[in-house]
């Protein structure tokens, strides 16, 4: 009998492994055509707009990305799987632009990278770009851990006027229709991504901050604590799956 | 200058259908979108490109504010010769960029 119920547990716990899938997959054929050819991805724009960044001097006194780092394609394969992270020195959990302005501030010493703005897109997605086709693989450390356990609670709490949390629509309707639009599993798995309604390249702050407006809660702030605690949980939940970046959401 | 995406194929055989696939970087302001502070932004489209295959005109289109930001743009050809294949994209507030690329055909 006990053999039988671990027999039974291993299937469910590997079926719902299976169950996870892409926002990719949700997307009509068109869709998903642009995103895996690069000729057609307009997110291609921005890596490359990245690539240039990387290996350019912000001033001429300044270093560039590529003086310390080198080539990116070895140096910064797998780095967008892992992020966020805790950095023990500062005592916080870094997400991967975080990650940059604070490069750019610290060492390079150059003018500050705002969020959102262009360029500092064109980095993230260029570095990210260089994960892609890797398995996200957060990290195990203790710092880590209780960032995520707060992310995990935000995913968790009801918020705003129409009092929902991000799990009753996700994890209890993922796959069902919310008006028009089909609910994803809402994996970060492409970001930063091209959304075709957006017409540029976005953060997953940026579609987080999209959510919260749509239950009608106030959003984080952009860099805030708590949406690097929210990335830190959804990228445990998307642990083992693909990185995507830049992939084309709707 | 714009960040271009081209596919051309560099070398393919006489008489064959090829794809051109064209995509550019540009915002596509349609001129009726008010700003945060409520004031229209000034239209800022691109309203025509050209391609000319070996200098005479092959595929053009008018692009309008209805068009989305960072238009691709794909169509056929027929290689007859070798020869540049170059793409013009022209705009509002003095935008133009061309790009080329050469076509062997054996």
């Amino acid at each position: 009998m006990k053999r039988i119920a671990l027999a039974l547990f291993a299937c469910c716990s590997i079926a719902s492994a299976d169950e996870r899938r892409s926002g990719l997959l949700d997307m009509r054929p068109e869709a998903q055509a642009m995103q895996r050819d690069d000729s057609m991805n307009p997110g291609m724009l921005w890596v490359l707009d990245g690539e240039a960044l990387w290996n350019r001097k912000p001033a001429p006194a300044m270093q560039s990305c590529a003086d310390c780092h080198g080539d990116a394609a070895a140096s910064m394969r797998g780095v967008a799987a892992r992020y966020p992270a805790f950095d023990q020195a500062s005592g916080a959990a870094f997400d991967l632009s975080g990650r940059i302005i604070q490069c750019r501030e610290a060492r390079q010493a150059g003018p500050p990278l705002a969020r959102e703005s262009h360029d500092l897109l064109a980095l993230s997605s260029f570095v990210a770009h260089q994960s892609r086709g890797l398995p996200i693989t957060p990290p195990e450390d203790t710092g880590i851990r209780a960032v995520r356990a707060l992310g995990q609670s935000i995913y968790m709490t009801r918020m705003g006027q129409l009092d929902l949390s991000c799990g009753q629509c996700h994890d209890d309707h993922a796959g069902r229709r919310l008006a028009g639009s089909s609910i994803p599993q809402a994996h970060p798995t492409g970001y930063p991504i091209y959304r075709l309604e957006w017409q540029a390249l976005g953060s997953l702050q940026r579609r987080l901050r999209g959510c919260m407006v749509g239950v009608r809660a106030e959003p984080f702030a952009y860099g805030s604590p708590e949406f690097i605690a929210i990335e830190a949980y959804l990228m445990e939940r998307a642990r083992g799956m693909e990185v995507e970046t830049p992939a084309i959401r709707p | 200058m714009a960040r271009v995406l081209l596919r051309v194929p560099t070398m393919t055989e006489k008489g064959s259908v090829i794809e051109i696939r064209a995509l550019i970087q540009h915002v596509m302001e349609t001129g009726y979108r008010p700003n945060a502070e409520g004031v229209l932004q000034a239209r800022d489209i691109i309203w025509r490109f050209t391609c000319r295959y070996d200098g005479e005109v092959v595929f053009n289109a008018a692009f309008s504010p209805a068009i989305a930001a960072n238009p691709f743009i794909a169509f056929t050809i027929i290689a007859t010769q070798s020869g540049p294949v170059s793409f013009t994209w022209e705009g509002d507030n003095g935008f133009t960029q061309t790009e080329t690329r050469h076509i062997t055909v054996t």
